[in-house]
């Protein structure tokens, strides 16, 4: 290590000529230093994430072949994709998961996190409770639910059935297949939502509750004026994860209804999946993927603008 | 703490007839929706097959078998695929810390050229969810680039992807940059190079934050499902999770409960143990984006 000048020193202006060359080499020393801890993740993110990206785009555009090689076809994989009659199905299932996925994975759990957050008493236990289902696999979460829905036996509505309300066919009918597992991934995932809203709603300063009630707020309006507003921005970050989220699902169809009964859960994703890994046809599966990726960039976009607003 | 109810109205007769009231309708639910399906999980295990066919089901095994869970254990070979869970996360987890801490520490105090933008793009994958590419990544491991390596059957063809987190860099970053300048500066004068500090300095002071990203990563990883499908054909190298849902149309229902129950004792034993790190995570990372 270099002597080091005394703080008070006057500072050389510009650094003569000698010295000029060591710091110039120091500098490159620190960026080779600085670069040489980066290249780990500068090479996985190359391969891994960044081309990925563009290979998709240029897939698309492709007729996949390992053995002759790839070949441009155009917009044909795109013509090909938009001509499957299932093509709207999927689209349309997807886009009705997200809207049912929003309605009971979005009230749910604000409501739960408002009582959770008003109870004085097992608190911990309402928190683990309903965190618990997020840490089974979700694999586990989908055959157990195909078990729980059987119309005959099973534990759905062998439960309505003693409370005496009105049973189901659950995934067995293509009415219902739909929101049977709009709800398993709701049992699954609210979890996490309402942990989130947990935690904004304990930063709700207590005073601006008071306030309202000098207003002569009731609780509703106290709900509906304080605690709705405080929250605004978690609940529109969770609104755009969750169709982001949601718009991708795979694991719940595929496992628990393979698509059907009659076609009624094929969603993108599991289109996808049959066109690459059933079909062997890359070129539709990436024209399916980069539809799927130009509709969720929206909402990612959004999502950053929201968050970034916040951070400024 | 103030809530959105006025703590007097609690103290008056109606007050507290409300609060129990609600208090008694939601611990209901929440125990009807989050213990019966457990409860049931772990019984019907023990269900004899007859049992398990019946209709109306029965509440409380009428024969125990809890033998079903080591038969389990053997028959379905868990122990293997276990073993192939644990390659996949540990390798995933440990390769992950060892590219994501000198990233974040070189993004963070090393000053790299063009780091901004470094960081700029890596950010960026963040709005792409990696399922959407999975078909690109897919046949991105089947052919590495440079390499021409096929990495299909290989645990490495999860853990190099897992390893490319731009979320774990910015949380560990972020963390790196409240780290006070002067501690650094202290060992620096003494003599330590870059890797001294990161490992005597930052790397001890980190470990909160360390687990909070290890307990992200290591969920995720076990939650996943999709990728080790289509990466790891060979059923002798899939995950727990692949090879259930691959074997469970042509088990028998207890032997298949009795697996679920077992492949989720881990994650929720260490939910339980380390509860307060996870959700103190999931909600930083939730909150702050």
């Amino acid at each position: 290590m270099a002597l080091r000048a005394p703080a008070n020193a006057p500072k050389p202006v510009a650094a003569p000529t000698p010295a000029a060359a060591p710091a110039v080499r120091r500098r490159l020393a620190e960026q080779l230093t600085a670069y040489g801890f980066l290249c780990g993740a500068l090479l996985v993110f190359a391969v891994f994430a960044w081309y990925p990206v563009v290979r998709n785009v240029v897939l698309a555009f492709q007729e996949v072949n390992f053995v002759r090689g790839s070949s441009w076809v155009g917009l044909e994989n795109f013509r090909h994709v938009l001509d499957d009659p299932l093509f709207a199905t999927a689209w349309r299932n997807s886009a009705l998961f997200t809207l049912y996925a929003l309605v009971l994975g979005f009230g749910v759990p604000f409501v739960a996190a408002v009582l959770i957050n008003e109870f004085r008493h097992a608190r911990a236990y309402f928190r683990v409770l309903v965190y618990l289902p997020v840490m089974l696999p979700p694999v586990v979460v989908a055959l157990m639910w195909r078990w729980f829905y059987q119309p005959e036996g099973g534990l759905i509505n062998e439960v309505l059935g003693t409370a005496g309300l009105p049973t189901s066919q659950w995934t067995n009918s293509p009415d219902t297949a739909l929101i049977s597992l709009v709800i398993v991934s709701t049992w699954a995932n609210m979890g996490t939502a309402t942990l989130i809203y947990l935690a904004a709603l304990q930063t709700i300063p207590g005073e601006l509750y008071e306030s309202a009630e000098l207003d002569g707020a009731g609780i509703w309006r106290r709900l509906w004026h304080v605690t709705v507003p405080a929250t605004r921005f978690v609940i529109l970050m969770l609104l755009l994860l969750q169709v982001v989220a949601t718009m991708q699902v795979f694991t719940e169809p595929f496992v628990m209804t393979g698509g059907g009964p009659q076609d009624s859960t094929v969603t993108v994703m599991l289109l996808v999946y049959r066109y690459a890994f059933v079909h062997h046809d890359f070129g539709a599966a990436s024209a399916m993927s980069l539809l799927l990726l130009l509709v969720l960039a929206v909402f990612s976009a959004a999502y950053l603008r929201v968050t970034r607003g916040r951070a400024d | 703490m103030r809530t959105l109810v006025r703590p007097a109205a609690l103290r008056t007769r109606r007050g507290r007839l409300v609060y129990w009231s609600l208090f008694a309708v939601t611990l209901l639910l929440f125990t009807l929706a989050f213990v019966i399906p457990l409860y049931w999980m772990v019984t019907g295990g023990m269900k004899s097959s007859p049992e398990l066919a019946r209709n109306p089901p029965t509440y409380v095994p009428e024969e125990w078998h809890p033998d079903t869970y080591t038969d389990a254990w053997n028959r379905l070979d868990l122990a293997r695929y276990f073993g192939n869970t644990l390659t996949l996360i540990g390798g995933a987890w440990l390769l992950g810390l060892a590219i994501q801490l000198p990233a974040a520490y070189a993004l963070s105090r090393l000053r790299p050229r063009f780091g901004g933008l470094v960081l700029g793009l890596m950010l960026v994958t963040l709005m792409v969810p990696a399922t959407v590419l999975l078909v690109p990544t897919y046949l991105t491991v089947t052919d590495v680039p440079l390499l021409g390596l096929n990495l299909v059957n290989n645990p490495a063809a999860v853990w190099l992807p897992a390893a490319a987190n731009a979320f774990n860099i910015y949380v560990l970053k972020n963390f790196f940059d409240r780290i006070p300048g002067e501690l650094l500066d202290a060992a620096r004068i003494d003599g330590a190079g870059p890797l001294t500090v990161l490992r005597r300095i930052v790397l001890p002071l980190s470990r909160p934050i360390i687990a909070v990203v290890s307990i992200l990563s290591v969920t995720a990883l076990w939650r996943d499902f999709l990728w080790p499908l289509v990466v790891l054909p060979d059923p002798a190298r899939q995950p727990i999770t692949v090879y259930l849902q691959r074997i469970s149309d042509s088990t028998s229902l207890n032997l298949l409960i009795a697996g679920l129950v077992l492949a989720s004792i881990p994650l929720v034993l260490l939910f339980l143990v380390f509860q307060r790190h996870i959700i103190a995570g999931l909600t930083a990372g939730g909150i702050k984006g």
